[in-house]
């Protein structure tokens, strides 16, 4: 007598691979792979970002404006009317003989659409280098991002790229309203420092001149980050941007007011101290996404490198901004296109639903089979239960994301695994009451129902791929869920039951009892 | 135990135009309530929000309804969600700033209305929205086209026909069902509307894997007695299989919980129009494509008769008589 055969033996060890790679997931074991609950499961944020790449254009070209200012001033190279016009700098050289400098200058520079009229120039991004500027844009954000929310000490925060424009961040298990708020405007913040000196030569008609007469002096009216009526005027092309700072840490002034003090790398060190040492006597607007945080006059030669930003801070919005201004700056602010938060009790009281459903729903299929199949039932259900360890395995295997409709999916598969093995039994039946023997019936009943249960399959499975080429995230689970279930069926109640009823054989031959192996008198 | 006689054959094919009609009768009418009273585009589809709140009490809707209508979220509506205490506040329109939320704006507004629980903040943007609709176009069709072209390649291009009009019966039916009852259709409809494709298919597929068996082992020459005998022989598979997917459906419906229940209602409807169809619609269909057996025949005949040549062919040449 011959009990094992390759079939079983798959079957056996399918059964072993899905029962261990399972356990991590049903005990909540430390070690192994887990099924990974989504968000909507344990609660927690999804949110779909679009970066506004326009502006990252707009800065680049105001930071080539900051370079040729510095270069400028820096080289003695006398030009005037220093401005952005429609993403382009516009600047002319007092001196003609001195253009080969600015050309070499400008050379250095990738990228640059140069248009020169005598000495007028107007400067842009080509299209290819616009396009490269928005493309980094969004990658600098998915890394800004990323590591602003590692610093906020959250835990496994997703951020990841999606399309042309779009950054996809999830950050599960948080709990409160106050973290999701938190961790949402650390995320927004643009975090954009500009140290900008102020115009003193008009600043006493800052609130009189309106917009368009500052711009035509190359200036912006800024406003006080505490009292908006509080205005000043500042030259439009900053000393220096977040770019160059490389420290922010939370301190104290002496009055115990949180301040933030920040260091600069070296050219920013050396930017910074050239423009104070000649700039003593004026003021140095510390201007924070747009807002002026202070303008204190400068009194000396700052060396070394370092500043602060004072403004009336919290501590806990001091250390927000210093972890966004470590991170460094977006390089264009973020908009919200999609968001879904899931409370963590929803997410339980989905878990507990579900749950009722998968189970009442698998103990009714099982008692079902058994009554109409009898043992035929009893052989089809150890395939179904295999069916869903080997599920929860695979997905733990591939670190896939168990949500609602991965759930639903489940449920399903339950519902249409037991399928094969309905066909096959009916085959089989069908045979045994036509008078052939028991191993013949068994082995055509398997060979008849094929055909159909793979093309039945097969359609099954392509709907699912498409499901996920085409779905988003929940919709992405149910699909991932439906197409192992359906190759896992194939394992076990194609292969596996035959495994068994080729084992069983022998004893069926000789128990010759029909009702109580398939049912029928 | 059965459930059917085994080795009986019901006329199905018989009384096709009576279950034909029914079927035109019900897609007609699913047409209507669909051009007439449309579907309620969820906020997937359609971009918008909705705050889902908790009470510890039950939800004071009037309160909430008066308190918010005095502010700019006076169009929101508000509806019981799952529970008495629970409630879902939709809001069309949605904002972008990331840094304000809704959800708090509401933990503030609804203040005086008592003691909750904020649970869930959907957002879908109107790019989103759009992007979403698209897609989920895209995948209906392309689910459709897949379907067409596997089951013309497995069987023959009537087959297929016949199985896309039974698919789009299913679906027909369904969608009626979930504008009859006003289901929001949101992703996961969508979902089960595609669930359904499969599931649909999985039936209509068996039975029409039965009738080219038929057609190619029994010597009966009318096609209706052939379809006859094929669904007949598949009827305690189908209802077999229906009934546990039914049980299982039935049992998320039920239990799963109010966020489940468009999915589940629309598997439900699909379950049972699925099984309605492969037994009396899909191979009725077949029959009024007046699908020929005797060039079925003479068409396998030939290729059996194409391979042995092939054969034939390749013996003499490995024996080098050619």
């Amino acid at each position: 007598m011959k009990i094992f055969n390759y079939r079983l033996v798959i079957f056996i060890l399918s059964i072993i691979f899905g029962v261990v790679f399972s356990v991590p997931s049903f005990l909540q074991t430390d070690s192994g792979k887990k099924i990974s609950l989504g968000l909507d499961l344990q609660g927690g944020l999804h949110m779909r970002l679009g970066v506004k790449t326009d502006e990252a254009v707009t800065s680049k070209i105001k930071s080539i404006a900051t370079s040729i200012k510095y270069f400028a001033d820096d080289e003695d190279v006398l030009i005037e009317d220093l401005g952005i016009r429609d993403d382009s700098v516009v600047f002319t050289v007092l001196d003609g003989d001195e253009i080969p400098k600015v050309d070499k200058m400008l050379e250095q520079i990738k990228g640059l659409n140069i248009v020169k009229n005598d000495l007028d120039f107007r400067i842009n991004l080509t299209e290819e280098e616009a396009a490269r500027t928005k493309d980094l844009a969004v990658s600098q954000a998915v890394e800004t991002i990323r590591n602003r929310l590692d610093q906020f000490g959250l835990s496994e925060p997703t951020v990841i790229r999606q399309g042309p424009t779009a950054i996809v961040v999830e950050l599960p298990g948080i709990k409160t309203q106050e973290d999701e708020k938190a961790a949402r405007e650390l995320i927004s913040k643009p975090a954009n420092l500009e140290l900008m000196a102020v115009d003193e030569e008009r600043a006493d008609q800052v609130y009189t001149l309106s917009k368009g007469a500052a711009a035509e002096y190359g200036d912006v009216i800024l406003e006080d980050t505490k009292d908006p009526s509080i205005k000043y005027l500042v030259k439009e092309i900053p000393i220096l941007n977040g770019s160059q700072v490389i420290d922010a840490q939370v301190a104290f002034d002496q009055s115990n007011q949180a301040i933030i003090n920040f260091t600069l790398n070296s050219s920013g060190a050396r930017i910074f101290g050239d423009f104070t040492a000649k700039s003593v006597g004026k003021r140095l607007a510390v201007v924070l996404d747009g807002k002026v945080y202070s303008a204190p006059n400068i009194r000396e030669r700052i060396g070394g490198g370092s500043g602060q930003i004072s403004g009336g801070f919290t501590t806990v919005e001091a250390g927000n901004v210093a972890i966004a201004l470590r991170s460094g700056a977006l390089p264009a602010s973020v908009e919200l296109l999609e968001k879904r938060s899931v409370g963590p009790s929803l997410g339980a009281d989905s878990i507990k639903a579900s749950t009722i459903a998968l189970v009442s729903g698998f103990l009714i299929v099982f008692i079902f089979m058994i009554v109409y199949y009898r043992n035929a039932g009893i052989i089809a259900n150890i395939a179904l239960v295999t069916n869903i360890f080997i599920i929860i395995s695979v997905m733990a295997m591939f670190g896939a994301t168990l949500t609602l409709p991965g759930m639903a999916g489940i449920v399903l598969t339950v519902g249409m695994a037991v399928d094969a093995n309905v066909i096959i039994g009916e085959r089989i039946r069908e045979l045994l009451k036509q008078g052939v023997s028991i191993p013949k019936s068994i082995e055509d009943g398997y060979a008849n129902a094929m055909s159909a249960i793979l093309d039945a399959n097969i359609t099954t499975l392509l709907v699912a791929v498409i499901l996920y080429a085409y779905g988003t995230g929940p919709i992405k689970g149910f699909a991932v869920t439906i197409s192992i279930g359906i190759l896992a069926s194939m394992l076990t109640a194609i292969l596996g039951t035959h495994g068994i009823y080729e084992a069983l054989l022998p004893k069926i031959q000789k128990d010759k009892n029909l009702r109580k192996w398939f049912g029928i008198k | 135990m059965e459930i059917f006689k085994s080795g009986r054959v019901y006329d199905f094919m018989g009384k096709r135009i009576p279950f034909l009609g029914l079927s035109a009768l019900l897609v007609i009418a699913s047409l209507v309530l669909l051009l007439s009273k449309g579907v309620n585009f969820g906020i997937d589809f359609a971009g918008g929000t909705i705050v889902q709140v908790k009470y510890e009490q039950k939800a004071p809707i009037n309160d909430i309804r008066n308190t918010l209508k005095a502010t700019q979220y006076k169009n929101a509506s508000i509806t019981e969600f799952g529970s008495p205490e629970e409630v879902v506040i939709r809001i069309t329109g949605s904002s972008s700033d990331l840094a304000n939320d809704i959800g708090d704006e509401m933990h503030v507004l609804l203040k005086s209305t008592g003691d909750f629980e904020v649970r869930r903040v959907d957002i879908v943007g109107p790019k989103v929205g759009g992007e979403l609709r698209e897609k989920g176009i895209m995948a209906l069709s392309l689910s459709l086209i897949v379907i067409l072209v596997y089951v013309s390649f497995r069987f023959e291009w009537r087959f297929a026909v016949a199985s896309i009009f039974a698919l789009a019966h299913d679906v027909i039916i369904a969608l009626g069902a979930i504008s009859l009852f006003q289901v929001e259709v949101n992703l996961d409809i969508l979902a089960a509307i595609l669930t359904i494709l499969g599931y649909s298919l999985n039936d209509t597929i068996i039975v029409f894997d039965r009738i080219r068996e038929g057609v190619n082992t029994s010597k009966e020459a009318e096609l209706e007695k052939v379809v006859n005998d094929s669904v007949s022989k598949t009827l305690s598979r189908t209802t077999l299989t229906s009934l546990t997917t039914f049980f299982v459906v039935i049992t998320l419906f039920l239990f799963g919980g109010e966020i489940i229940h468009g999915f589940a209602f629309t598997m439900l409807v699909g379950v049972v129009v699925g099984t309605y169809s492969s037994i009396f619609v899909a191979a009725s269909f077949l029959v009024q494509l007046k699908f020929s057996i005797a060039n079925f025949r003479a068409k396998e005949a030939e290729k059996v008769k194409r391979q042995k040549e092939k054969d034939k062919m390749r013996a003499m040449y490995e024996q080098g008589t050619v």
